[in-house]
């Protein structure tokens, strides 16, 4: 909503200046979104004529005018503006003067021709964005007058973001109410005058609409003059509202529309017949609007219709076809009440938002059509001429709202706000806000003008005296309060520890969105199960990502493209799946089936070398069993790695089939790590280093609570066996072979080496490794020790072609 | 007796002299060892008469000590040397890096938010969390958004074919919870939340935290109280603050909270940080609590912009380029 403050100030009282204004509305719920000052530094511009204009004899593009600047001065202008000519009236800035740009006016020479001043534009003015030539000023304006005393400047734009629950600030009037309550002043309606009625002409209205358009108002006006033009403050006004001067009709509903809040429309009579008709449209009806474009409805839109055809989209458009034209004479006004329930997404239905479907939707005072029809015709008759018709009246009064008066509890209201409020200043308010207020039992009763649509129930009014008593002024206080303190399990890592312990082995965390592109997934082989968005915002973004992995990967090649060479990130967020099974949902009947599936996960993407550059040590490349490490760690963490397994079978396809493992928890699976598939790393230009990590969430947040255990009384022994095994028996396999065997006699296992080459048969390897043994009981004997190791290397000859080294 | 003091005298200047641990050796058998000429002294003694024997043999021992004293003395003085020496060849350049000290960091936003939640556990309220898709029902009408409703145009809401559609507040999570159970309610929601609009100012996908309380007491002041209280603490300062009267569908009477901000230029300005109000009674009652028996407050706030003004970020997409020149400054 904009507007001229000093049309505002026209209607209400205000003892405070702009900025006071402005701060009080913003602290009132009506943001102060903008607020542009008109027409400063207008000191020595004066309204002024041309009666003279010749061309430069040095230059083209320039005119040597000779200029009325009233009492007699005549000027010589040099001027290169291409409307400059004889007749036109035009602002001209004198010597001395300081335009808002901040442009001092000298005498000056041009081309060798003396010029005395400036003929200006509206952009040179600051008045509006217009740098096309001189700001033409109507042939009416008094010679020498000042410029701002003319155009009743100095104003400001205001523009306000109004919430939606305030339609009734859609105008000016209605803004008018607010400002008097917040400053305790009195408001200064325009006199409601009645039209007389000069002609007979009448058309039957026929409201068939119900509910959704319950009073509709026209008016037959004949005879107007079609080349009329708004006058000059009528026309400023719409300006400073941010709306251009059109034709005198337009002009008139435009300004009633701000002056009121009543959007109307006006028809070319001529080419409406028989009766207006106010009926829903008919499915698959069209209708070509005033802005060119073809409008398909269905049943949900209300039409303004004559006995043949479709007119408007009520509270949306006018039609093309029945539009005022230049040369339109006589006309039909509309102004009327439509439901918000009726008019509510009907012009987005279409693509469209206009002044009217934004006021319409919100709400418009169903009592304003006649003030706001009266209003119109008495302007339009001013300026244009013409004779009015009757006042056409169709109503019912059964679907119009009924203000019903709301109960305010003094006691709810000192609760809600944590303070009490005088009761006079409660009147005060609301007799202020134009409501009808009467003491009650315990507190008051409240009835809202017809304008009101947010006043229904007790915490309305509550805001209401908030507002107005000022929030600033309500006071602070930290809350006491029953207080249960929650349980926080011991048996569950958070996940900012999580995090943390991530970041403190070297991983950064990275934010993705959430959407990535189906190409993306193809290229990944994610096909099943995805959940595509109906509306994205582009093709990139428009699948829920089923792995925190693609995008992850993205980061990871920003990264590498940026001269990263080593680079660690994770990522926790969810994975998006849709649900396999297809249940009814009898909570939500309207949808489908079972939400998908939202599964918190962390993602682990690294490159380059294994640990940081550094002085001391060989660098070598990541590979699969560092991030492993990063895998055990975490599951360290938990207490419970033998619930844990990795697995070398079922992987996507997105892993390299010898380099990747399945993680389960309890045998089930949870998630996967390893190299990337060299044919995805292709895909996607990345080499062969590039290693992930991707896990369901939960399992890893799962923690054993410790129960303690005796510590061992006795020292334990410490064997080293070097075995040599073919290639492909898998240490998991060796140590579950050892552990059966020696049971509870060993108390770790420790693998220190592992060598395959030289001295080593071709096909085979040679591990070296630690059997820690314990008995919980005695000592271990050297015997007991020596028996342990051979029992360990004949089982892995046995079951694992192990041979023992020397 | 000349002759032992006099060798006694030769020998405590050779020790003196000796300067490596093996000559100091060769001294000490020489002298004390079982054949050195202090243990030959001593053993001579035998032969003579008991009071000569008497006296001779204090005067051995005497010299004995000495030279033992002495011995000692030169081999304390020549291992310290020895330490000093190799001490000295030790020395490192201890400004070389050290060994595997790099980690990473978690990101601003996680920072920010997760400080927003620790001020929030510490008075009391719980975490409490929902689906990232949601339905029409939670996310809007339970909130008093009726269909096509203009406070919807607010919300540019992303869509599945199903009906549903992605959150685009924390706020259904209030739905959640209070359908859940009884009040005393205090908790707050930390997640993402998506509206489909993206801009230099705008990211489709954002974070907000939630926060609710319902009891039999809590009133406006009570919210204004508990947000100053989070501005103070989150920015560790005080800041001037103002509740402006605004309007959300969910809350009644509603307010947006500006701080005044100190720009770098040294201007100020008002800056809007987050929306709050009481819990409308609607909303109570779409969830079975009595709004008689009970009031309550909520708020809602954007993490990313307390992230920029926490740490100085000016541009919002700066969170969702996962740069490591970018996160890095956050480890």
């Amino acid at each position: 909503m904009k507007f001229s403050e000093n049309w505002l100030r026209e209607l209400v009282e205000v003892n405070a200046d702009r900025a006071a204004l402005a701060h009080a509305l913003t602290m009132a719920g009506l943001e102060v979104e903008e607020l542009t000052p008109l027409g400063e530094g207008l000191d020595g511009v004066v309204v002024a004529q041309i009666v003279a204009a010749e061309k430069h004899p040095e230059a083209d593009r320039l005119q040597v005018c000779k200029v009325d600047a009233g009492n007699g001065e005549i000027l010589q202008i040099v001027c290169g503006a291409p409307n400059a000519r004889v007749g036109i009236k035009v602002p001209l800035a004198k010597v001395g003067a300081n335009l808002p740009g901040g442009v001092a006016i000298k005498a000056a020479k041009l081309r060798g021709v003396e010029s005395f001043g400036m003929l200006c534009s509206a952009k040179e003015l600051g008045l509006d964005a217009d740098a096309s030539g001189l700001l033409e000023l109507p042939s009416e304006a008094t010679v020498g007058q000042s410029l701002a005393e003319y155009l009743h400047l100095p104003d400001a734009s205001f523009e306000l973001k109004l919430t939606p629950n305030r339609p009734d600030c859609l105008g000016l009037v209605g803004l008018a109410h607010d400002v008097a309550a917040l400053f305790g002043s009195a408001v200064k309606v325009p006199a409601q005058n009645t039209a007389s009625v000069t002609s007979d002409a009448r058309r039957g209205i026929r409201l068939e609409a119900g509910k959704d358009a319950p009073r509709y108002l026209g008016r037959v006006i004949e005879g107007i003059d079609p080349g009329a033009r708004a006058p000059l403050w009528m026309a400023e006004r719409l300006r400073r509202a941010g709306l251009r001067s059109i034709s005198a009709v337009v002009d008139v509903t435009s300004y009633v529309m701000l002056e009121l809040g009543q959007p109307m429309h006006a028809f070319d009579n001529d080419v409406l017949q028989g009766d207006v008709v106010v009926r829903h449209a008919t499915a698959g009806e069209a209708l070509k609007l005033l802005d060119g474009s073809e409008a398909k409805l269905d049943s949900s839109f209300v039409l303004i219709a004559d006995e043949h055809k479709a007119l408007a989209v009520a509270g949306v458009m006018g039609g093309f076809d029945s539009r005022v034209t230049d040369a339109t004479r006589n006309i039909f006004l509309e102004s009327a009440h439509f439901a918000p329930a009726a008019i509510m997404g009907r012009a987005r239905k279409l693509g469209m938002h206009t002044d009217a479907s934004h006021r319409f939707e919100r709400g418009v005072d169903p009592e304003l059509p006649l003030r706001a029809l009266e209003r119109a015709t008495e302007l339009l008759l001013s300026i244009a001429g013409g004779s009015a018709g009757h006042v056409l009246v169709a109503e019912n009064l059964a679907d119009l709202p009924i203000p019903s008066a709301v109960m305010l509890r003094r006691d709810r209201l000192r609760r809600v706000l944590g303070v009490g409020v005088a009761d006079t200043e409660v009147v005060r308010i609301f007799t202020a806000l134009g409501m009808h207020i009467t003491p009650a039992d315990g507190g008051w009763e409240v009835t809202a003008p017809s304008s009101r649509f947010d006043i229904e129930r007790e915490e309305d009014l509550i805001e209401e005296v908030a507002r107005i008593f000022g929030y600033d002024n309500i006071p602070t206080h930290t809350p006491a309060g029953a207080l249960t303190l929650a349980v926080e399990p011991e048996a569950r890592i958070g996940e900012l520890a999580l995090r943390e312990q991530l970041a403190a082995r070297g991983y950064y965390e990275a934010v993705n969105l959430s959407f990535v592109s189906a190409e993306l997934l193809t290229r990944w082989h994610f096909n099943e199960n995805l959940v595509p968005l109906a509306n994205p915002l582009s093709a990139d973004l428009a699948v829920m990502r089923p792995s925190l992995l693609p995008g992850l990967i993205e980061a990871l090649r920003h990264n590498r493209a940026r001269q990263q060479d080593r680079v660690r990130l994770f990522e926790v967020a969810r994975v998006f799946q849709q649900c396999a099974s297809q249940r009814k949902d009898p909570g939500t009947s309207q949808q489908a089936g079972d939400p998908p599936v939202e599964t918190p996960s962390l993602a682990i993407v690294a490159c380059g070398s294994a640990r940081a550059e550094q002085w001391g040590e060989a660098s070598r490349p990541l590979d699969f069993h560092d991030v492993k490490g990063d895998l055990d760690a975490l599951i360290a963490w938990g207490g419970e790695p033998q619930r844990w397994s990795v697995h070398d079978n079922d992987l996507p396809d997105w892993l390299h089939p010898g380099r990747a493992a399945r993680v389960a928890r309890d045998g089930k699976t949870v998630g996967y790590l390893g190299a990337l598939h060299p044919q995805l790393a292709k895909v996607l230009d990345l080499g062969t280093d590039v290693h992930v990590l991707e896990l369901a969430l939960e399992p890893l947040l799962a923690r054993r609570l410790p129960q303690a255990q005796t510590v061992p009384r006795f020292p334990a022994v410490r064997r080293d066996i070097a075995v040599d095994l073919p290639e492909d028996v898998s240490w998991s396999r060796i140590e579950q072979t050892i552990r059966e065997t020696l049971g509870e006699r060993l108390s770790a296992l420790r693998l220190f080496d592992r060598y395959s080459g030289r001295g080593v048969e071709l096909g085979r390897k040679s591990l070296a490794m630690g059997l820690i043994l314990q008995d919980a009981s005695r000592t271990l004997t050297d015997d007991d020790a020596d028996r342990c190791v051979r029992e360990a290397i004949a089982a892995l000859e046995q079951t694992c072609k192990a041979k023992l080294r020397g | 007796m000349d002759d032992l003091d006099s060798r006694a005298t030769q020998a405590l200047a050779d020790i003196d002299k000796a300067d490596t641990l093996e000559t100091l050796d060769a001294l000490r058998v020489g002298l004390l060892g079982k054949s050195g000429i202090v243990t030959a002294e001593l053993k001579s003694l035998g032969a003579l008469a008991p009071d000569e024997r008497k006296t001779r043999g204090a005067e051995v021992n005497r010299v004995k000590d000495r030279l033992a004293d002495a011995l000692a003395a030169r081999k304390q003085s020549l291992e310290q040397a020895e330490l000093d020496r190799r001490l000295a060849s030790e020395k490192l350049d201890i400004s070389l890096p050290g060994r595997d000290g790099e980690r990473g960091g978690i990101h601003p936003i996680t920072r920010a938010l997760e400080r927003i939640a620790s001020i929030f556990a510490r008075l009391g309220y719980q975490r409490a969390d929902g689906p990232e898709i949601e339905d029409d029902w939670h996310n809007f009408e339970a909130l008093n958004f009726p269909p096509h409703h203009p406070a919807r145009a607010m919300h540019d809401t992303f869509y599945f074919g199903d009906g549903r559609l992605l959150r685009t507040h924390t706020s259904p999570v209030q739905i959640r919870e209070m359908k859940g159970r009884q009040p005393p309610i205090r908790i707050i929601a930390p997640g993402k939340v998506y509206r489909s609009d993206s801009d230099q100012t705008h990211s489709p996908m954002f974070h907000q935290i939630e926060g609710l309380l319902v009891d039999e007491t809590s009133s406006f002041a009570d919210l204004k109280g508990t947000l100053a209280e989070l501005i103070r603490t989150f920015f560790e300062r005080d800041f001037e603050m103002r509740f402006r009267p605004s309007y959300f569908p969910f809350t009644e009477p509603s307010a947006e909270v500006d701080i005044r901000w100190d720009a770098e230029d040294g201007s100020t300005r008002w800056l809007e940080v987050l929306g709050c109000g009481m819990v409308h009674p609607q909303v109570l009652r779409n969830c079975g609590i009595d709004p008689e028996r009970y009031t309550g407050f909520a708020f809602g706030l954007g993490v990313e912009r307390f992230a920029m003004l926490r740490y100085g970020v000016s541009d919002l997409r700066a969170f969702f380029e996962n740069d490591l020149r970018f996160l890095k400054q956050f480890a």
